[in-house]
């Protein structure tokens, strides 16, 4: 199959997912009567009535609509363009940040197998720590920081947060990947007297392509999960996650419009994990096994 | 052989370069401050922390900030806001900032726990939390919430409701149900509580921005009934300005900076008073992104909670404040767990700076009680917009 008939393919079926959802909301919607199904006392189902669940064409159409009835509002879909864009550059810095910590620290458990005994714990123990709890912490060091000309700012404490959270995909990962090639691959290497770092390069990475390109992808999703939760979390102004708290203020006059910022911050993720692929494409060539 | 390799590392470098110049793009354009903080122009670089995000609740300060009342008094304010996890008087305690908003009972909270921080400004004179119920409900006082299912906040904002039925001879881990109530005002309208926890300036506004699906209009005042915790005796302060307790004992330069600072955020507040439409626009102005009508009926409703202020605004009120220490010691709520354990010490609050920033301001011939201050009428619009 030609990769051109192949991407429509996915692109057909991504369409066909999307349409899904949206008949299942409208078909929850009916089914379900509107004060949501109960088992005794327990809500197993929530309410579907219109301002729990607002209608798939009035969320469309509140998109389309002016922000507020303030002068010059832009509409939601501007707002949340300019919110998104503003978490996608926060995210993408902290991805940068958590695939370089994540490859280093992957490099350096490879190296050395008492590093991988004594890293690997902690590196699984760093995702037990809730983010509600690191937030704050991180803030506060932040206001502390001062490098020379360089005054830390809030969105760097977002950003922070979000690597730490892209960083764990990309450490496991990458370890796996790095330990791939077999025993006979290895000892090829070994017995034409290669040193480590050329091992490295003309094996180890190589082989490690295939492991590292979903760990990539999973980091974006979970950088812009992350720098969502951490705008809520440390009060940024600018992006979607503030969006999605602000607008849901709105949720009981106006419930479309909660929806709109909860979809946006979705699609967010998405285009991330997009963006990721595309650095994917020029690795074919090593892509023979991916594993997912 | 090499040509493929040279042009997947290509692509493979094009696609990091992209990354890189994207995540260039942010640091570039991070700051949300337009502000400089230059001292340059002899200004005393002062910070604020709010307890959430920009909106009408702190019209005073971001008024005296754009008015210039900070500037005038010699001093760079810089406000900076709140978010969910963001505990102010812990970020004031620490030495973060240099002045705080807080409710009275979470501070006091928070000083037991060590922070060492003092009330030197009690901005809202009432509390402004309800409890809303539909008129046909038969709720009109805590003493009607027996057998009904009462929904509440938790989280330290439960307090006065619990304090309220405790007086009114209700046992609130059996007489009535109490409902983990989330921060939207559905579970009230669909009818899953009966009776919502809701700030006048916020959540009240809320149901009155919801369509009433049998008239197909926005709710009305008279479809609802609120117990109001300022007539049922057990109202807790809220909103005040706190400052660092250690630095406003020994460092001089701080206890002027107090009082510059209070002055100017009384005028602001003052100015608030005066001018509720363009106090309105400021806070939109600042980055507020709920609705316009919305904006201006909190600015209203946190008008009424601040003015008419009898002692002068600002002023600690020392009934007040003994019945708020009083709930915090005495009130359990539903795991059993009061407030505060002790008495708060000597320096939980201070009326000595406000005293003369209001010193300053009568003989400046500012109305600092708004005695004769008058509510507006606020009209919202479906949703706040």
């Amino acid at each position: 199959m030609t990769t051109g008939r192949r991407a429509a393919r996915s692109a057909l079926w991504g369409a066909a997912a999307l349409v899904l959802l949206v008949v299942l909301w409208e078909v929850v919607k009916v089914v379900v009567p509107d004060t949501g199904w109960h088992v005794g006392e327990a809500s197993v189902l929530p309410r579907t009535d219109d301002v729990a669940m607002p209608h798939v064409w009035e969320i469309v159409t509140r998109i389309g609509e002016p922000e507020t009835s303030a002068t010059g509002a832009p509409t939601v879909l501007v707002a949340m363009l300019q919110a998104c864009w503003f978490t996608l550059r926060v995210a993408a810095a902290g991805w940068v940040l958590g695939v370089v910590g994540g490859v280093a620290v992957a490099v350096v458990m490879q190296r050395s197998r008492i590093a991988e005994s004594a890293l690997l714990p902690w590196v699984v123990l760093s995702q037990t720590v809730p983010l509600v709890a690191l937030a704050p912490l991180v803030v506060g060091w932040g206001g502390r920081i001062q490098l020379g000309a360089l005054e830390w700012q809030k969105w760097m404490s977002v950003a922070l947060i979000a690597s730490y959270l892209a960083f764990f995909p990309v450490a496991v990962g990458m370890l796996r990947g790095l330990q791939s090639p077999t025993t006979a691959q290895v000892e090829l290497f070994r017995a034409q007297a290669a040193s480590w770092s050329r091992t490295l390069v003309s094996l180890r990475l190589p082989a490690s392509v295939p492991y590292l390109l979903p760990a990539l992808r999973l980091a974006a999703a979970t950088a812009v999960v992350g720098a969502i939760v951490a705008e809520v979390s440390t009060g940024t102004k600018g992006g979607i996650g503030r969006l999605v708290i602000a607008y849901a203020q709105a949720a009981s006059g106006d419930p479309a419009k909660p929806w709109a910022a909860i979809l946006a911050a979705a699609v967010l993720g998405l285009v991330a994990a997009g963006l990721v692929t595309l650095l994917g494409l020029g690795l074919g060539r090593y892509r023979h096994a991916e594993v997912s | 052989m090499t040509p493929t390799r040279r042009s997947a590392w290509t692509a493979t470098a094009v696609g990091v370069a992209t990354a890189l110049v994207l995540s260039a793009c942010s640091s570039g354009s991070g700051d949300p401050e337009p502000e400089a903080s230059g001292d340059s122009d002899g200004l005393t670089p002062v910070t604020l922390q709010l307890q959430w995000f920009t909106q009408a609740q702190f019209a005073g300060y971001i008024a005296a900030v754009e008015q210039g009342f900070y500037e005038d008094e010699g001093l760079d304010v810089e406000i900076i806001e709140g978010g969910v996890d963001i505990v102010p008087q812990s970020v004031l305690a620490d030495g973060s900032v240099d002045y705080a908003i807080a409710w009275v009972p979470k501070a006091l909270a928070s000083r037991e726990q060590g922070a060492g921080i003092t009330d030197v400004a009690q901005i809202f004179q009432r509390s402004g939390t309800l409890q809303v119920a539909f008129a046909d409900s038969g709720i009109s006082s805590a003493a009607d919430l027996r057998g009904k299912k009462v929904g509440n906040w938790g989280f330290g904002n439960e307090f006065e409701l619990f304090a309220g039925m405790t007086e009114a001879g209700l046992d609130p881990a059996t007489d009535v149900t109490l409902v983990q109530q989330q921060f939207d005002m559905n579970a009230l309208l669909s009818g899953e509580i009966d009776a919502a926890q809701a700030m006048t300036y916020n959540e009240y506004a809320q149901v009155l921005e919801a369509v009433n699906p049998e008239t197909g209009e926005l709710y009305q005042p008279e479809d609802f009934t609120v117990v109001d915790w300022n007539d049922e005796g057990t109202a807790m302060l809220q909103d005040a300005i706190w400052a660092n307790s250690e630095r406003l004992a020994s460092d001089e330069e701080y206890q002027e900076t107090t009082v510059k600072f209070l002055k100017a955020s009384l005028e602001g507040w003052i100015w608030v008073r005066d001018n509720p439409e363009e106090a309105r626009d400021l806070v939109v102005a600042a980055g507020s992104q709920l609705g316009a009508s919305h904006q201006l009926w909190q600015v209203n409703e946190v008008n009424k909670l601040v003015w008419p202020s009898p002692g002068g605004i600002g002023i600690i009120d020392e009934s007040a404040w003994e019945r708020t220490v009083d709930i915090a010691l005495n009130t359990k709520n539903d795991q059993g767990a009061t407030v505060i354990t002790a008495e708060p010490s000597a320096d939980a609050y201070t009326n000595e700076y406000v005293d003369k920033a209001l010193e300053e301001l009568r003989a400046e011939g500012v109305d600092v009680d708004g005695a004769d201050f008058q509510a507006a009428e606020v009209t919202l619009e479906p949703g706040g917009n």
